[in-house]
């Protein structure tokens, strides 16, 4: 009994899932009607249906970080831009250049939102190329697109916000007709299993984790480790794209301004929340996707108990903390340590 | 009325191509401001427009704008170039200084050295500006500042702008006016609120809980939307499952939060607006926010004015006939409604006067004219 309990809590994912489960008691205890999930207005209703929902984009670009993390034990801070840039391009080709809000495609839906997935990938493999060709740090070379894509975003969109009155824009980032279960869901698993699929089938999970502890090495021994570095980024920017189309389904519109303001903080922090090293190498991507709803559970949290704005930061900052010192390496030795001291102490008194 | 007094004025005194570019303009202007102030502002011009044609002295005033950076800003442009016309016997020169402050300050040095009869100035930033508001004292030209303020000078002649704490409680004195009309006797308010610390949160918060506190009403919360559709949106979420059933008045502090307001409870099946359960009140009125105010979905919109052109100009023309001018004129500003109720409000302004202002109806003409 105690060595399967012993077992379970070496398990990586023990901590993340730990936390999330903790974060939401803390709502059991002061809301029993937090976990309530009803049919209202026909639509799945309920604050775990807007954790799960509203925590798409988080987990989507958690999955493309946690690959660049493992990789290059660097971070891709353009990801919340790069969403925003996704956004503008794909409303600037629907609505056609120059308009503010239309309700009328000028080009099919699929044009549209193929360009803006279009240009996030390109983002990403201009990163890539900066990271694995010119070796320059990841966080300098992601920093190029962080303040500059927004910006062309703005451009593509004339300077205003392009509104996109057309119903079936409003699917992605909501609910498709007849179906109770919110679009960005389905989204997100999709990006998920695929990407979870990849990597347990192909060695691609193997070469990034070899490539992320040591990149040489795995040169010597045939790996293209260039490759695999500059695809990573290439998924990463592709991942921030597609949140970018499901935030700007979300409001029917390109915000420049506002999408994915601080979203690339909030991947990061998924990934170190699910027991990831920020040092690369070894990853786990489940754990990273764990951290993601955990950060939306904390947000739907405050909310819900009506945190004022001006504490929520603090309080989501203290949460945060708890978190990451529970789960960092010198605090679970620290605890290790204080047991075995406690078992030698027991075992000295009864002997 | 008022439109046909600006327009006329235009079409009259407009034989050039510029001429019928500024009656289009005059025609936005117009449509906009329909209080009394304006009114003065715009029989003062036609009559002033005539003499000054007449003498064919035109009256110089160089504008220092802050910029093109949104909608709200190019209508602020536009309102001034059509007051200040060559029609209404100005010659204007226009500098848009790109939100740069230094190329500000180089500006109004420039209309210094010409020469100008008057400077106005849309100040990039509050300070700094003692120095050259000096040198134009010394020359006697008369500063007249528009929109945002100066603070750490008082060498200016007149400031014309918008006082958010008004809008603030002309939101809760239309509501205390409007929920006595229907016979609604609780008010349970939810607030979600614009970017903490921004000049119009605090104004638009300080004017409405005066409200609040005043009447006893019930404010359930009050969390930020960031004046964005997506925080509006999410804020929303949470409060219909916080305060299910419990709420009737929902106050955004711009249109966006609303939008997203909106969709927050067309997903829970919420009622809300003129035939809803819940009294839905934004501030700014865009064009998009008055065509949700036309479709019954947002009851009041209290608009932040853009339009500084009549007023400005109605200064000028005060202080070319020697008169007395207020150091500072709060424009009129225009509240609009859903409902054909009430005529207007009445409440007691951030400067301690008891005013009565007008309530407009939206119709389409007025969303064609909005920015």
């Amino acid at each position: 009994m105690k060595s399967k309990w012993k077992a379970l809590t070496r398990q990586q994912l023990f901590l993340p899932i730990f936390s999330l489960i903790v974060v939401l008691l803390i709502n059991l205890v002061k809301d029993p009607g937090f976990f309530q999930i009803g049919l209202q207005n026909g639509v799945l209703y309920g604050r775990l249906i807007d954790i799960l929902n509203r925590g798409s984009e988080i987990a989507i670009l958690a999955v493309g970080q946690t690959l660049v993390v493992a990789v290059s034990a660097g971070t891709d801070i353009s990801v919340g831009s790069v969403m925003s840039l996704t956004a503008c391009g794909t409303c600037m080709m629907l609505a056609g250049y120059g308009n503010n809000s239309v309700t009328e495609l000028a080009v099919p839906m699929g044009v549209g939102i193929c360009f803006g997935l279009l240009l996030a990938f390109l983002c990403g493999c201009m990163n890539g190329a900066l990271v694995a060709k010119l070796k320059i740090q990841p966080m300098v070379a992601t920093l190029i697109l962080y303040t500059g894509a927004r910006a062309i975003g703005l451009v593509l969109c004339n300077n205003q916000i392009t509104y996109i009155r057309y119903e079936p824009y409003k699917y992605f980032g909501n609910f498709l007709p007849g179906c109770p279960i919110p679009t960005p869901i389905f989204i997100a698993a999709a990006v998920i299993a695929l990407m979870a699929l990849f990597l347990k089938k192909t060695a691609l999970g193997l070469y990034i984790q070899s490539v992320g502890i040591n990149s040489r090495a795995s040169r010597i021994s045939g790996i293209n480790a260039d490759m695999i570095c500059f695809w990573c980024y290439a998924i990463c920017g592709l991942c921030a794209g597609i949140a970018g189309i499901i935030a700007s389904s979300r409001i029917y519109s390109a915000d420049s301004n506002n999408i994915g303001l601080n979203y690339e903080m909030d991947a990061i922090l998924a990934v170190a929340l699910g027991g990831n090293s920020l040092g690369g190498g070894k990853f786990n991507l489940s754990g990273s996707i764990v951290g993601a709803y955990t950060i939306q559970a904390i947000t739907t949290t405050l909310l819900a108990m009506g945190v004022s704005t001006d504490q929520a930061p603090v309080v989501k900052a203290i949460i945060v903390i708890a978190i990451v010192v529970v789960q960092a390496p010198a605090f679970k030795q620290m605890l290790a340590n204080r047991a075995a001291r406690r078992s030698a102490a027991g075992k000295e008194a009864v002997g | 009325m008022t439109v046909g007094a600006l327009a006329g004025c235009g079409s009259s005194s407009g034989s050039s191509s510029s001429g019928s570019s500024t009656a289009a303009q005059a025609d936005t202007t117009a449509a906009d401001v329909t209080t009394e102030s304006a009114d003065e502002a715009v029989s003062a011009l036609t009559e002033a427009g005539d003499t000054a044609a007449a003498s064919g002295d035109l009256i110089t005033v160089g504008f220092a704008q802050v910029g093109h950076e949104s909608d709200w800003r190019t209508a602020s442009t536009n309102s001034v170039q059509a007051a200040l016309s060559k029609e209404n016997g100005i010659d204007l020169q226009f500098v848009d200084c790109d939100n740069d402050s230094a190329a500000q300050l180089d500006a109004v040095r420039n209309f210094i050295q010409q020469g100008v009869d008057y400077i106005v100035i849309d100040p990039i930033v509050s300070t700094g500006w003692d120095t050259v508001l000096t040198e134009a004292e010394d020359a006697d030209i008369p500063v007249i500042v528009i929109d945002r303020t100066i603070d750490d000078s008082d060498k200016y002649t007149a400031w014309v702008g918008s006082e958010f704490t008004n809008e603030g409680l002309a939101a809760g004195a239309w509501l205390k006016a409007y929920a006595e009309a229907k016979g609604i006797s609780d008010l349970n308010i939810l607030e979600i609120t614009g970017t903490t610390g921004s000049s119009a949160e605090i104004g638009r918060t300080k004017g409405f809980h005066q409200y609040i506190d005043d009447n006893g009403w019930n404010l359930l919360d009050s969390q930020t939307g960031d004046f964005t559709q997506d925080g509006g949106q999410q804020v929303m979420e949470s409060y219909v499952k916080s305060y299910a059933g419990q709420f009737n008045v929902v106050i955004c502090q711009n249109d966006n939060e609303a939008f997203g307001a909106i969709d927050a409870m067309d997903a829970a099946g919420v009622s809300y607006g003129v035939d809803g359960d819940v009294i839905l009140i934004s501030f700014d009125a865009c064009s998009a926010g008055l065509t949700d105010v036309l479709a019954g979905k947002i009851n009041a919109d209290f608009q932040c004015n853009p339009l500084q052109g009549p007023d400005c100009l109605n200064l000028i023309q005060k202080l070319e006939a020697g008169e007395e001018v207020p150091k500072q004129t709060f424009m009129a500003e225009p509240w609009y409604v859903a409902e054909d109720i009430l005529p207007n409000i009445t409440y007691t302004n951030n400067a301690g006067e008891e005013v009565t202002e007008d309530l407009i109806v939206v119709d389409q003409s007025i969303i064609d004219a909005d920015y």
